[in-house]
């Protein structure tokens, strides 16, 4: 921060030679984003477009107002860091409040349009169809009943036509090709001469379909089959009948603090939680331990100075950092895999044994640990490298002619004089490896499962990648639940950075006063 | 330690060669069988750790071209590593461009222009950088779920949604960048001002020819952050001509479909380019590595 005040000033004195230019600029583009918020907030996305207004206006007042000069530089970056990361991250604590999936995927308006559109088809009246060309436009012919159609373009939304008695036409098209119109088939009516409107229900038929539901009311649809009118629960996001049945699909809405009820109280949501986020602090901790360790007593050999081929060591011991990590992650799996892995193949050989790796629970963890170790250590060495360099050799020199041996030289002279400015970067290496998604579901996916669970949970799961499996694998896409696990997250997250940030402050201090 | 006496030398060399060289073995191991399995007969483990019967059907697969067996019957490719790899080079390059263009002018700001509330604005993106953008993975979901209903091209399955997504690695390389700019020495700014230079001149003839050396560390550092991603492809790419390497490698070592020596060779034939050039510019990384960037 040495450079802050030698900046440039405000920017009042300097000239522009053609204001009017940039004026000109930053208005038209001004108007072309507002039409693009306009536009998203017809088509009912109300929040991108109030994102869009909210940068429209930011772009327009800094690239507008000449006082903004210096902050027009900072523009770009903070927009994209808002908008990225700050509107991504409050976006999924909001929908922890939402019982957003599966069941419950749609807006209210699209709901009531999915519900509509479902019909019951009429078999007295069920005939195939046949589609044919008529220069431009089509026809659609019905073989049965002898009635062919006005034509149609089978390209706008919602055509409704007539039937006239008429001869079959002479071409018509294959089933193939009139499967390629079905878009425009479905949105077709099509109304027979004693008033019965037929409506295509299926690829190979057209027939009379009573809707099942009927929009009543505001919020009451009435269902045909039984007479009974549903009414909009917008606590829970259905139609339900007076009774109180749900009728799918459901609506998104807020539920408040359910879904943290569900983690914390649920007992066959809690069980698992707790495993998994022991074990999340567990691989974090071990790994960081592990690659610390491991990187450390290579870099501190490698610095031996009587040590030959220090060129080519290096080389080859961060060649598991230069592969990228998805294929060596990948490449581990096929070598540990239980019943043809090569890793079981020689240890068969040699002693006889063939390790569950993927079945048992505590030996999938070992894997995960040695995996990630060996991916992470050339990372630790190259840094400790650098740090052990800046350790001045007349502290070691002295304690070695008091008659230190070499192993007490490095407790209490090097290690106490490399954690500090390693010390974030460390914090840096937890918080990643507390997220480490990639390892965990290129591995084991976070297998095995652990038995007696309501969702599914795996020994291996850390929280980032039990989120993952709620969210987009095998349980129904909770995303609302999903969203309140990683609102945890983020709070532990959080304490991990601002920890980062306070010992990031502490080594640059201690830099500075040196 | 510094006086020795030439046995215990000698004793100490070779226990520390012993070790390096154990411990090479246990490291370099995977990598010797990857090559092995990729010449090796068929898609499953044969009890020999060398080829018996050298074969070099998985690397034709893995170029894509059909393979004719000895006894006449045709292999065709499973998956199309070639596409995959132009993919993920597409969308590396063009995310780590935007990347690098975002971040180096927001560092140069952030180091040299005086705004208000500028420490403000670095403590926070200080503390958010920690953050990573797999954990909003269920927001990238809904918001990309919602533009694909306004236009297809932002939506699921398209890159250009996964671009976007990529760029919010600017946090990183903002603080890495302006590390590097707060060590040029203010005099040559001072300079450049007294003659009259805006600070936009300053930024394209001073500060942007003399950041090319770290430039060049993020725009590698973003490029194989992009290529090693997968939960954010995985969740956001759908079709099988749209994948990254990453999420189509993975169908490999599906359970029902197991092609453990097609893997080797596609793995080998789209890993080697990357670690090529990692280990080229490697001694330029480390430096901009320390600065922030945290792989394993």
């Amino acid at each position: 921060m040495t450079t802050a005040d030698a900046g440039f000033g405000p920017a009042e004195t300097r000239t522009e030679a053609r204001p009017w230019l940039r004026l000109t600029i930053v208005a038209l583009l001004g108007l072309m984003m507002l039409y693009g918020a306009f536009f998203l907030y017809q088509i009912a996305q109300p929040l991108f477009g109030a994102i869009l207004l909210a940068v429209t206006t930011g772009f327009v007042v800094i690239f507008g107002a000449n006082r903004f000069y210096g902050a027009r530089f900072i523009f770009p970056g903070v927009a994209a860091v808002l908008v990225f990361i700050a509107f991504p991250v409050a976006y999924t604590i909001w929908l922890g409040f939402t019982n957003y999936s599966s069941f419950n995927l749609l807006s209210y308006e699209r709901t009531i349009e999915v519900l509509i559109s479902r019909g019951t088809v009429d078999p007295e009246t069920e005939q195939p169809f046949a589609v044919a060309r008529d220069g431009e436009v089509y026809r659609i012919w019905l073989p049965e009943s002898g009635l062919l159609s006005a034509p149609v373009s089978l390209t706008v939304e919602e055509e409704e036509v007539a039937l006239e008695p008429g001869e079959a036409p002479a071409a018509l098209l294959t089933p193939r090709d009139a499967i390629a119109l079905r878009s425009g088939l479905q949105s077709l009516t099509l109304n027979t001469p004693d008033e019965v409107a037929l409506r295509n229900a299926g690829l190979r038929s057209f027939a009379s379909v009573t809707p099942d539901f009927v929009r009543t009311g505001e919020n009451e649809l009435t269902r045909s089959a039984d007479g009974l009118t549903l009414t909009a629960n917008h606590e829970t996001g259905f139609f339900e009948t007076p009774e109180g049945e749900a009728v799918p699909p459901g609506w998104r809405v807020g539920v408040g603090f359910d879904n943290f009820e569900r983690i914390l109280e649920s007992k066959g949501v809690r069980g698992p939680m707790l495993s998994i986020f022991a074990w999340t602090f567990a691989f974090a901790g071990l790994s960081v331990l592990g690659v610390f360790t491991v990187g450390l007593l290579l870099a501190v050999i490698l610095q031996w100075e009587h040590l030959r081929f220090k060129t080519l060591y290096r080389i080859l011991l961060i060649l598991p950092y230069a592969v990228p990590g998805f294929i060596s992650i990948l490449v581990f799996r096929g070598l540990f895999n239980q019943n043809f892995g090569e890793i079981n193949l020689i240890l068969e050989a040699l002693f006889g044994l063939r390790p569950n790796w993927f079945t048992d629970g505590n030996l999938a963890r070992v894997m995960i640990l040695f995996v990630n170790i060996w991916l992470g250590y050339p990372y630790m060495m190259l840094l400790a490298m650098g740090f052990l360099q800046a350790v001045p050799q007349d502290h070691k020199k002295a304690a070695a002619l008091e008659g230190a041996s070499s192993l007490r030289v490095f407790f209490t002279i090097t290690l106490p004089q490399i954690i500090p400015p390693f010390l974030p970067l460390l914090i840096a290496a937890f918080a990643f490896n507390f997220n480490n998604l990639v390892l965990i579901l290129l591995l084991t996916r976070g297998g095995p499962d652990i038995p007696g669970t309501v969702i599914p949970a795996g020994e291996t799961d850390i929280l980032a990648s039990f989120t993952y499996r709620l969210a987009f694998q095998d349980s129904g896409q909770q995303f609302g639940l999903a969203g309140a696990i990683t609102l945890l997250i983020f709070l532990v997250v959080a304490a991990i950075s601002y920890a980062n940030f306070v010992a990031m402050r502490r080594a640059a201090n201690k830099r500075s006063g040196r | 330690m510094i006086v020795e006496r030439p046995r215990d030398l000698r004793i100490k060399k070779i226990a520390a060669h012993g070790f390096m060289l154990v411990f090479l073995l246990l490291i370099l191991f995977p990598f010797f069988m990857i090559v092995s399995i990729s010449f090796r007969e068929g898609n499953f483990a044969t009890g020999a750790l060398w080829p018996e019967n050298p074969t070099l059907e998985h690397w034709y697969l893995a170029f894509g071209l059909d393979y004719t067996r000895a006894d006449g019957t045709v292999v065709s490719p499973p998956y199309p590593v070639l596409l995959w790899m132009w993919n993920s080079i597409k969308i590396g390059l063009i995310a780590s461009i935007g990347v690098l263009a975002l971040s180096t002018i927001s560092a140069y700001a952030f180091s040299r222009i005086r705004i208000r509330g500028k420490q403000g604005m670095l403590d926070g993106l200080f503390l958010i950088q920690m953050f990573p953008t797999t954990l909003a993975l269920v927001a990238i979901f809904a918001i990309f779920d919602a533009l694909g209903e306004v236009t297809p091209a932002l939506g699921i399955n398209s890159h250009a949604a996964l671009i976007l997504v990529y760029l919010s690695q600017i946090t990183l390389h903002i603080w890495t960048i302006k590390g590097y700019f707060d060590s040029v020495d203010t005099a040559l700014d001072k300079a450049a001002e007294i003659d009259g230079a805006s600070p936009w001149q300053t930024f394209r003839f001073i500060f942007l020819p003399l950041a090319v050396p770290i430039m060049a560390v993020v725009f590698v550092l973003t490029f194989i952050g992009v290529i090693n991603d997968y939960p954010i492809a995985s969740v956001l790419i759908r079709s099988e001509d749209q994948m990254t390497l990453a999420v189509g490698s993975r169908l490999y070592l599906n359970e029902f479909k197991y092609l453990w020596g097609d893997f080797a060779a596609a793995a080998i034939l789209s890993g080697l380019p990357i670690t090529v050039v990692f280990l080229i510019a490697q001694r330029y990384l480390v430096s901009g590595l320390s600065d922030g960037a945290v792989k394993g």
